[in-house]
């Protein structure tokens, strides 16, 4: 018992960390494609220094999409090798999306190497263009992924019967009634914008740094608004999608809610729980707002908020990390929208902010924060749902992979995740690097014809 | 034929596509850990860019559309083969990634040191990956897998996964000398899609003598397979044999438009021929496809979404493959970024 729970935790830790890290890739494989779109356009009507980001931003893209091609890979594998409980079962149920996917992933691949390729060897217009299909790929790509995470929230499209030896069977197989769930919209929606959130931020930061060290050229300062106004229009959108989202939790999954608002008790009237920690049952160190939890969740001050009383203890999520972690989220959202507004307040005014160092500063920190908003987000709903890897159906440790060590592959990927991480960060900063020393946005691979051994005869034959 | 046949049908018109296509960019991955020092293998790593760089995140996708299929239309049979194949997949999954970062990385490198630190990661796992893919399909094929799950170590190491290993990495190798020869030769370089084709020559010889033996292997140790090999799946293998005599023959006499058809015709034989002896089984022995299909309606599903990928994705693809196949993409390198 004692060794199957831990290979549980290794696996649990194994797809979070696999999935942790492809989130933010995939990310920039949905919202990426939309800001290349604005530069390369602006760029097409005579706006060189536009046109130069659009070339760079694309080669920064072919890494980011690498590595979220094999990363994507990983999960797909680890589907099947973590998770056999879940796909022999239910594999007929929810593959569906997962083949709707591969036609997503087909086409934004396929348009992905024309595009990259494309410069230069294809009429400008058209080449443009071809950044169309990749955006509406990763728009659907999301919607099949989020189909099935959305499922796993909210499972529906298959009756379950119990036959005479106890067996229980998945009957009255509905693929679409399985898509179309009740979580469906929202999640989808919720982490589509989340994309925009985080690649406006990031790259508005990569910019914000930039100008910060005293590069305040037009170049950069395109860059950082473009992003900025991305992320701006996301971070704007995102508090009302996941607010929407939030309501469904009352009746579909009150575990997840109680444990998101610290609710230890069912009540009306509830009030919202800012901070604290929950320990032996009591909430400790937290503010409370009467009412506000009642108002948020249910839309009336009147209405009950479940609280963890109404569930059973084996089937609680660990309250903490689900009510810190959706704080944490709400949180940055909250300051990020804030950090928006102040700056497109300030522009009206007439006062550039790019000036100010307070600002660029809050800006550069914007970048990361925004991924720790995703981080938290994802860690809110997944974290959320446990023990269910199906909820109500199906338990993560009936799901899990028989085979052991998984604690091998798990710090496999650790180094494997750790080392792509470091490696993806020195390539970019390299290639930001050699930009800055020559004026157009070529980059030359350091091997034949002919070979040469350093980068001084690299130069010389230039 | 059922429906659930059909999916199973739609399931290897993935793998069909990925050996080929997947094949080609490891086999080109192959070579590019053959090509000797920068000196000596600058301008084959150069053209191994050229030409897998457009396609080969495309042709990635195969492998996804195999496993979303399996798993979809084959629930337990797709559990019982990656349970059971645990370690051979997550070979195949390391391989993945260290070649696509070590491909994609390798490209925008700043110093020689650091291409060749990329570029042994792509070239050795572009070697590894379809290794271990063809010891999965041999464990499959030599019924080592069951549907209650099998040996995790005994299932993947028999004689029918170290033929089907080999042959896998043989079979790459050949198709991507075939294609680099081609594109070298569009190009314009002689010089270098005559050494392709000397490369080409050697595998492709080397692979039809692996191939005979493998006849032997299979008799001994993968019987079901072997009878319907020799029964319905011969005139696969007849038709593979002419197909990579001919592709010898072109590639001697340098006219490589021939050569890459008749190079993908003897592969693609020797593939359908497996999915012919296959057929009925998933996993070979041990689990027939109607008995482990998924829901009806999934398998509608499947149907719908591959007729829907036949409008979408596959145009996208050929244009990309015309795109690519064109003179002026062969030969704009130096103008373009």
């Amino acid at each position: 018992m004692l060794a199957q729970t831990s290979q549980l935790i290794a696996a649990r830790y194994q797809m979070a960390i696999s999935l942790g890290f492809h989130i933010v890739l995939s990310c920039f494989g949905v919202a990426f494609p939309a800001l290349i779109y604005v530069v390369h356009r602006r760029g097409l009507r005579g706006d060189a220094d536009a046109l130069l980001l659009a070339k760079r931003w694309s080669k920064a893209a072919a890494v980011l999409f690498a590595v979220g091609a094999v990363s994507g890979t990983v999960l797909s594998f680890e589907m099947g090798l973590l998770w056999p409980g879940m796909m022999s079962a239910y594999g007929d149920v929810i593959g569906l999306p997962f083949a709707m996917e591969g036609i997503a992933f087909f086409v934004e691949a396929v348009f992905i190497g024309i595009y990259l390729y494309g410069w230069d060897r294809l009429p400008p217009k058209i080449h443009l263009r071809t950044l169309i299909p990749i955006m509406v790929s990763g728009l659907f790509g999301t919607f099949c992924i989020l189909a099935v995470n959305s499922w796993m929230n909210a499972p529906s499209g298959f009756h379950l019967v119990e036959a005479a030896d106890g067996h229980v069977d998945v009957v009255d197989v509905n693929p679409l009634a399985a898509i179309f769930n009740r979580a469906l919209w929202t999640e989808f929606t919720h982490m589509f914008v989340a994309t925009y959130f985080v690649v406006g931020f990031v790259v508005a930061a990569v910019y914000a740094g930039g100008i910060l060290r005293g590069r305040r050229d037009r170049l950069h300062r395109t860059g950082f608004a473009v992003a900025f106004a991305f992320a701006t229009v996301a971070a704007l959108v995102q508090p009302l999608i996941g607010h929407v989202a939030g309501m469904r939790l009352a009746t579909d999954q009150p575990a997840k809610l109680a444990a998101m608002e610290l609710a230890t008790t069912t009540e009306a009237h509830a009030p919202l729980v800012v901070g604290g920690f929950l320990v032996d049952g009591k909430v400790v160190g937290a503010i409370r707002i009467p009412g506000i939890a009642s108002l948020l969740a249910r839309a009336s001050f009147d209405r009950e908020v479940p609280g963890l009383d109404g569930v059973a203890a084996a089937d609680q999520p660990p309250a903490n990390v689900v009510h810190t972690s959706f704080q944490v989220m709400v949180g940055i959202a909250l300051l990020l929208l804030a950090l928006a507004l102040w700056y497109w307040w300030r522009r009206r005014r007439g006062v550039d902010p790019l000036e100010s160092g307070r600002f660029l500063r809050l800006a550069l920190i914007a970048g990361p924060l925004s991924v720790l908003a995703l981080q938290a987000g994802w860690t809110t709903t997944e974290v959320g749902r446990q023990p269910w890897i199906v909820n109500g159906v199906l338990r993560v440790e009936d799901a899990v992979t028989p085979n052991g060590g998984i604690w091998l592959t798990l710090t496999a990927i650790v180094l494997l995740y750790g080392g792509l991480a470091v490696a993806t960060w020195l390539t970019l900063r390299s290639m930001s690097r050699r930009w800055r020393g020559q004026p157009d946005a070529d980059l030359e691979t350091p091997y034949g014809p002919p070979a040469h051994d350093t980068d001084a005869q690299r130069v010389e034959a230039r | 034929m059922t429906l659930a046949d059909v999916c199973a049908a739609l399931l290897f018109v993935g793998v069909l596509a990925y050996s080929i296509f997947g094949g080609a960019d490891f086999g080109s991955g192959v070579w590019d850990l053959l090509a000797g020092d920068a000196e000596r293998g600058g301008a084959l790593r150069v053209q191994i860019d050229h030409s897998i760089g457009p396609v080969w995140e495309a042709n990635h996708v195969w492998l996804i559309y195999v496993l979303v299929f399996m798993w979809t239309g084959f629930p337990t049979a797709f559990t019982a083969m990656v349970t059971t194949l645990f370690v051979p997949w997550l070979l195949v999954g390391l391989g993945i990634v260290l070649r696509g970062i070590g491909f994609a990385f390798r490209k925008f490198s700043a110093t020689l040191d650091e291409a060749r630190f990329y570029g042994v990661g792509f070239a050795a796992s572009s070697f590894i990956t379809p290794f271990f893919l063809g010891m999965i399909a041999g464990a499959v094929a030599s019924g080592r897998v069951p549907i209650e799950g099998g040996d995790r170590w005994s299932s993947w190491t028999g004689p029918t996964s170290w033929i089907g290993g080999t042959l896998a990495v043989l079979t790459c190798a050949f198709l991507a000398a075939t294609f680099l020869a081609a594109d070298a030769a569009r190009a314009g370089d002689a010089n270098l899609a005559d050494q392709c084709s000397r490369k080409a020559i050697v595998a492709g010889i080397v692979t039809g003598v692996v191939a005979l033996g493998a006849v032997a292997v299979l008799e001994m140790d993968a019987e079901s397979l072997s009878n319907r090999l020799q029964g319905r799946g011969a005139p696969f293998v007849v038709l593979s044999a002419l197909a990579g005599a001919t592709a010898l023959a072109a590639l001697h006499r340098r006219s490589f438009a021939l050569a890459r058809i008749a190079a993908v015709g003897a592969v693609s034989s020797v593939v359908l021929g497996w999915g012919v002896a296959q057929y009925p089984d998933v996993l070979v022995d041990h689990a027939r496809i109607e008995a482990v299909a998924g829901a009806h309606a999934t398998l509608v599903g499947l149907v719908i979404v591959f007729g829907a990928a036949a409008v979408t994705a596959v145009p996208a693809m050929v244009w990309l493959f015309l795109l690519v196949n064109s003179r002026r993409w062969a030969q704009a390198d130096e103008h373009a970024a």
